[in-house]
């Protein structure tokens, strides 16, 4: 299979690959498909005090159009707020990286890995005010 | 054969070998010179084109120990495959409907069941165990009054284990019924004595062995004779099993590749095996790596192995500078995985895992011992990359993980 040169690019030179700490409240982790389907993506976000993505990692097991889909939306993702990063779409890494049709789905499992790690930073921080209000209640 | 190192290294010889110089000199003249219809019998140009592919017929019943008259000249094993279960199964249908082969065959034989099972048979495809291998005690149970023909394969293409053929013969025989078996991955490689065994039907290809492709003959046994119903009509070639003009630059390709293979078999096998064994003893030096079927009924030019944790299309490209396949269809359209190694029970991770590794003639020890570096380099890259290569450093039992299918 001929690879576009951005995809043979992504794939020789990686960007941002590594891991952050799942426990940092400041991280939002994001794992998606499975090692039956042949790829497997974690992406991971570090969003600051304002909201915006400042830093992100991933790691994916799959094909080439794979790995080049999930380190272009690390890229794209920083200086973005969280819901800007949420609404990067598929078809816009399909076109960026020139994926053929049989590599679509490589796309939309980047942009799931995107919705799964704001998701995931959502939910801790729901969970951290919560957990702030109790003690109050209970003082009063 | 002390050459230097080209790159890329060719290490795919099941797909295909290259064409041995010796086999292109003795080609070239009957394309220019000998031109001759070998059909024509009113000049010396066909007498001369009809001698060679005789000449032909005699080198391959030489291998593989028959009659050169019970050898009709195809285009490929493909081609044999299709006319030995399709003529059989056609020209025996009033004796029973039933077929039965293994869920690992190629896929010329197991596409030509599923035709044959739209022209009313039935068939029955065997599961293997978990070394590829085929338990005669499931096919002896799995045949019936009305089982016609049972087809096994020699060689297995992926993972190279060799099939127990002569026992497998002897319970067909037993029984009356047609044994044919696809040897396109066994000439040059195994001992192949049609004397002893019990096989009626067997097909062969050139370009697996060092010959052209487009080129393969089909052997039908004659004591107890065995019937076919032709499925290519016109001038009656071949006894009428296979009509059209004989490819005779290809055929006496297809002999004097199959003549070498006779002299030189037993020391390539060899010397093939010494070099396989180093390079499984240096892909084992990294952690999580499996061999696919068993090794020691096995050619020794094959090496099937799972990479645990590295998906299969991202390290065929990765080693860019080895070419070999892939057991995961990722490649195609499908992203199913190997079909064969999916019969042996290994997980999909596995088998979207795996790259088979396939030495030849050619094949040289500096080549080897590149691979085996470049390998390394090029797994611990891509599990740096992988986050189930993380989880299972972290002790996480990746079979326990609930995954969301997509």
């Amino acid at each position: 299979m001929a690879y576009s040169e951005k995809v043979l690019d992504h794939y020789e030179n990686p960007r941002n690959v590594g891991s952050f700490d799942k426990g940092d409240e400041s991280v939002g982790t994001g794992m998606v498909g499975a090692p039956a389907c042949g790829d497997v993506m974690k992406l991971q976000i570090k969003v600051g005090k304002d909201g915006v993505i400042e830093d992100a990692r991933f790691k994916t097991y799959g094909c080439g159009s794979a790995i080049a889909s999930s380190s272009l939306v690390t890229e794209w993702v920083k200086g973005k707020k969280l819901d800007e990063a949420a609404s990067i779409r598929n078809t816009q890494i399909a076109a960026e990286l020139s994926l053929p049709p049989v590599k679509i789905h490589c796309s939309i499992l980047a942009e799931d890995a995107i919705k799964a790690a704001v998701e995931d930073y959502k939910k801790k921080h729901v969970k951290e005010e919560k957990a702030e209000a109790i003690p109050e209640t209970t003082r009063a | 054969m002390k050459r230097p190192l080209t790159l890329p290294i060719y290490l795919d010889n099941s797909a295909t070998t290259p064409v041995d110089p010796r086999v292109a000199q003795k080609m070239i003249p009957f394309l220019t010179e000998h031109f001759g219809n070998p059909a024509s019998r009113s000049h010396a140009f066909g007498w001369k084109a009809e001698e060679a592919v005789e000449q032909a017929r005699e080198q391959v019943a030489a291998l593989v120990r028959c009659d050169a008259k019970e050898l009709v000249w195809t285009s490929g094993a493909t081609e044999s495959i299709n006319l030995a279960l399709k003529g059989a199964a056609e020209f025996y249908k009033t004796k029973g409907k039933h077929l039965i082969t293994v869920r690992t065959e190629h896929k010329a034989t197991l596409d030509t069941m599923r035709e044959l099972e739209r022209r009313g048979f039935e068939a029955t495809y065997l599961e293997v165990g978990a070394d590829g291998l085929l338990d005669l005690n499931q096919l002896e149970s799995a045949l019936r009054k009305d089982t016609i023909l049972v087809s096994v394969m020699f060689v297995n293409n992926e993972i190279g284990v060799i099939q127990d053929i002569p026992a497998i013969g002897e319970l067909c025989r037993k029984r009356g019924i047609l044994f044919h078996v696809d040897a396109a991955q066994a000439t040059g490689k195994c001992d192949l004595d049609l004397q002893a065994l019990k096989v009626d039907l067997m097909s062969f290809s050139a370009h697996k062995t060092y010959g052209p492709k487009g080129v393969g003959a089909l052997y039908v046994r004659r004591k107890p004779r065995v019937r076919l119903e032709a499925q290519m009509h016109g001038g009656g070639h071949e006894r009428g099993f296979r009509s059209g003009t004989l490819a005779s630059h290809q055929i006496v390709g297809m002999g004097e590749a199959f003549r070498l293979a006779k002299l030189e078999m037993a020391v390539e096998r060899e010397r093939v095996r010494a070099m396989r064994d180093q390079l499984l003893a240096g892909m084992n030096q990294m952690e999580e790596v499996f061999v696919n079927g068993d090794l020691e009924r096995r050619v020794p030019h094959n090496l099937n192995l799972s990479f645990n944790f590295v998906e299969g299309e991202s390290l065929i490209m990765a080693v860019k500078d080895i070419a070999v396949s892939s057991g995961s269809a990722c490649t195609s359209a499908s992203l199913e995985p190997s079909y064969v190694l999916r019969a042996l029970g290994r997980s999909d991770e596995l088998a979207h895992s795996s790259i088979r590794f396939t030495l030849g003639r050619f094949t040289t020890q500096a080549e080897v011992d590149y691979t085996v570096d470049h390998l390394r380099t090029k797994v611990a890259k891509l599990r740096d990359l992988s986050p189930l290569w993380e989880m299972h450093k972290e002790g996480i039992d990746l079979s326990t993980v609930q995954w969301a299918a997509h």
